[in-house]
């Protein structure tokens, strides 16, 4: 067993061929950038087709080979289903999928990997069915785990390589030229795809809003694209976007709000021009919330906001409290409007928003990061993949990537949820390492990573309860008990890797 | 010094969850409810829930309250397991004699002896819902050494009124006025009814500084929301805290000079007035205001 950096054990075999998480930077290293192989399209030639079935056929799609999708339907997604189910009807087997995320809707996977059409994923994450019968063991090859940014990497310096990309398209005309902002199920920002598109050897738009040529705003371009098909549905809308992403009432998850509003404004960091990102759940949606009401008091706008898009920036955007949008994903409709309304909000790709080895990503520039986690331990690592009884139920998403890269990183969350404590003394699995990690704010106060001493210093005044992180858990246990340890079996089920390319941890079956 | 009782925030004792947020909010008492907030079928469960959460969570930042149901709807099993639990105060819902307390008196008299628990330890608190209960507040208020406080519960007494909650209050004026006097006659708190109207900010506020103004300590609530809106109104002035603040100097002077008379600018200054004073600093202190 090789040991990383954390002190988690990785079997050797892995670890030779990965290699092990040594810091956050220390494999930051040059490196030559994958390209797609190229077939040229000739004029005259059309690329249109008439079936998911002809476009499978005409990518040459074989047995061995890889193939990848989008998330941004998330729960929405027909796409993924479809084009496994008329793979798995076609009898080719052994597929690697490396799809950008997984979601509940794709329950059907475990069907054809029983039935051996897919023997490797890698994936941001793993949920529900899937993630359940993942760790039960039904796959002979782990899992591998990937943040956005790593998967941007992984894809930008040929870990991963794409034979066969079948993406999602809101809209197309038949040349393929595609955007995520027209269309009967708009998603917004293509960030995700558009990485694919660049580096599959050969791409398929699937789209149920077939435009007239040329279709603009151009997100991902025809010089991308091999293949163009119509289907009835790519999608449900509902599940793809959802009306404006509602402010919670609960009054923990805005009592956190408070605390962590009061830490970003109680840092250095917010000055006029400063950087934030949140997330999507009840309390970091509430962050920006009190952050509004703080930035208006003082007069402190935002130069940009960052990553996954919601309702709540697009209002900050509208009234002149944020200069510019920067967006990957979007995670409802009036965001996916903006986008394609407002000049200001600016659609980018994976590798720019946060891959470690690009020539600089957004990250880079951002100032306050807000993160969730299911669990977080007393060294300050971070678990958002698998839940208190060792079951693959969460996404890596942008989490170790932003942590790393901003300036102060926040993680929010509540000290128990139900019977389980989130603040705990070893996370069941590390996604992300304790160095990234600088504020965690729960509903009873903050504990500040001592790493830290800066932020310590400069929150020595802060009217928001402070503890350290021991103390935090011993809390949570003092309501919990202290949890006994998950039984895990020997199997491997996922690989755990850091956006450098390592393996931070892996998660065995239960 | 009074004890802080601005905000009495209900929790309903069948919720395990609340049970152990409800201190987060910064209400200064916690009300338990037994009673109208808990089903039937969960009478036995939420007794049981609100007895190991008196014995396990941290609630020493708070005042807890427990109401209880009538004695012979199971309020003597409440009794004995919130007293053996170590809460504050027991609270009697639909109080309308004195006969009602000194009843749920003796009931605690008999556990804290059962138990070997300090005599008087366990206050008590009444809550009036009705017409009768208004009018004797005054032998209610004075019925046992036990008794802290006097809450109104408006909805049920409206109801007896034949009448229902108007946005001046004015319904509820001669119950709010009847019972505060009592109150303050026996010495002990008047905490105001629930703002049910969780939604309705400026009718929360509007409503406080009305029971603020005639003297009230504070407020049931039945949403943490309200707290924070509570507690500004209750808030003092940085007249009345610099006022304080001279009184309380003036305290400590003569206390260390050993006299007996409390003198500032050169006036004598009577013990309510001090009293008050150190009540007005608590105030402030708990209202985050700069108090030293």
């Amino acid at each position: 067993m090789a040991k990383t950096e954390s002190g988690r054990e990785i079997p050797d075999k892995f670890a030779a061929q990965y290699g092990t998480y040594a810091g956050e930077f220390v494999n930051i290293k040059d490196y030559q950038r994958a390209a797609a192989n190229v077939h040229p399209v000739k004029p005259h030639d059309s690329k249109l087709l008439s079936s998911i079935h002809e476009a499978i056929v005409a990518t040459g799609l074989k047995d061995g080979m890889t193939i990848s999708f989008h998330h941004h339907f998330r729960e929405g997604d027909y796409v993924m289903n479809m084009v496994m189910a008329e793979i798995a009807k076609m009898g080719i087997k052994n597929l690697s999928i490396a799809p950008s995320s997984i979601s509940n809707v794709h329950a059907p996977l475990i069907d054809y990997i029983k039935q051996g059409v897919i023997t490797n994923i890698t994936s941001s994450g793993l949920r529900d069915k899937l993630g359940a019968a993942i760790s039960e063991g039904i796959m002979a090859n782990p899992v591998i785990i990937r943040s956005h940014g790593g998967r941007a990497r992984a894809i930008a310096s040929g870990d991963i390589h794409i034979d066969v990309a079948f993406l999602g398209a809101p809209s197309s005309d038949e040349y393929g030229n595609i955007n995520g902002t027209k269309g009967k199920a708009t998603c917004g920002s293509l960030g995700y795809a558009k990485i694919d598109a660049k580096y599959a050897d050969k791409v398929v738009a699937i789209t149920d809003s077939l435009v007239p040529y040329p279709n603009t705003p151009i997100s991902i371009p025809q010089t991308d694209v091999d293949y163009v098909v119509q289907v009835d549905e790519i999608g449900d809308p509902n599940g793809i976007a959802k009306g404006a992403t509602r402010f919670t009432k609960d009054p923990k998850e805005l009592l956190i709000a408070q605390y962590a509003s009061k830490v970003i404004t109680g840092s250095q960091y917010f000055k006029p021009g400063f950087s934030f990102q949140t997330g999507t759940g009840g309390a970091s949606l509430a962050v920006s919330r009190y952050l509004r009401e703080a930035m208006l008091d003082q007069d402190v706008h935002a130069s940009f906001a960052l990553g996954g898009i919601t309702n709540a920036m697009v209002e900050l955007l509208e009234e002149g409290l944020v200069d510019k949008l920067i967006d990957v994903q979007d995670f409802d409709h009036p965001s996916a409007v903006s986008l394609a309304n407002n000049e200001q909000h600016y659609e980018i790709d994976a590798e720019m928003y946060a891959s470690p080895l690009s020539k600089g990503s957004m990250i880079n520039q951002l100032d306050v990061a807000i993160l969730s986690a299911l669990e977080v331990d007393t060294h300050f690592n971070v678990n958002v993949l698998t839940g208190s009884d060792g079951v693959i139920r969460g996404a890596s998403g942008g989490h170790s990537d932003t942590a790393a890269a901003c300036k102060m990183s926040m993680i929010i969350a509540p000290l128990v949820r139900g019977r389980i404590p989130t603040v705990v003394s070893d996370v069941n699995t590390i996604v992300t390492p304790g160095a990234s990690v600088d504020v965690v704010v729960t509903e009873l106060g903050i504990a500040v990573n001592p790493k830290r001493q800066d932020l310590i210093e400069m929150f020595k005044d802060l009217n928001v309860p402070q503890f350290t992180i021991e103390e935090l858990r011993d809390k949570a246990y003092a309501i919990t008990g202290t949890p006994d340890k998950i039984e895990y079996g020997d199997q491997v089920v996922a690989l755990v890797e850091y956006r450098d390319g390592t393996i931070i941890d892996a998660v065995h079956n239960v | 010094m009074d004890q802080l009782r601005r905000t009495m925030m209900f929790v309903p004792g069948a919720n395990a969850a609340m049970l152990r947020d409800c201190t987060l909010y910064g209400a200064d008492a916690i009300m338990f409810d037994l009673e109208d907030a808990v089903s039937m079928k969960e009478k036995d469960t939420a007794r049981i829930l609100v007895y190991s959460a008196l014995k396990t969570f941290d609630y020493s930042s708070v005042e807890t309250v427990v109401r209880i149901n009538a004695l012979d709807a199971g309020g003597a099993q409440d009794v004995e397991a919130v007293v053996l639990g170590g809460v504050n105060v027991v609270r009697l819902p639909k109080t309308e004699t004195a006969q009602d307390i000194k009843d749920v008196d003796a009931v605690i008299t008999k556990v804290e002896a059962k138990y070997g628990i300090p005599a008087g330890r366990t206050h008590m608190m009444a809550a009036i819902e009705s017409a009768e209960g208004v009018l004797n507040a005054r032998e209610i208020a004075q019925a046992s050494d036990r008794m802290i406080g006097i809450a109104l519960g408006a909805e049920d007494y409206l109801t007896s009124q034949k009448t229902y909650r108007h946005e001046d209050g004015a319904e509820l004026s001669f119950a709010r006025n009847y019972i505060l006097h009592a109150a303050r006659e026996a010495g002990i708190a008047a905490i105001d009814t629930v703002y049910t109207d969780i939604n309705n900010e400026e009718g929360l506020i509007r409503e406080t500084s009305l029971i603020k103004q005639l003297g009230f300590d504070g407020k049931s609530v039945i949403n943490p929301r309200q707290i924070p809106t509570i507690h500004k109104i209750f808030a003092p002035t940085q007249k009345q805290i610099t006022k304080a603040r001279e009184i309380v100097a003036g305290l400590k002077e003569a206390e260390a000079k050993g006299a007996g008379v409390v003198a500032v600018k050169g006036q004598m200054v009577d013990k309510p007035v001090v009293e008050r004073a150190q009540y007005i600093l608590a105030l402030a202190k708990a209202s985050g205001l700069e108090v030293d």
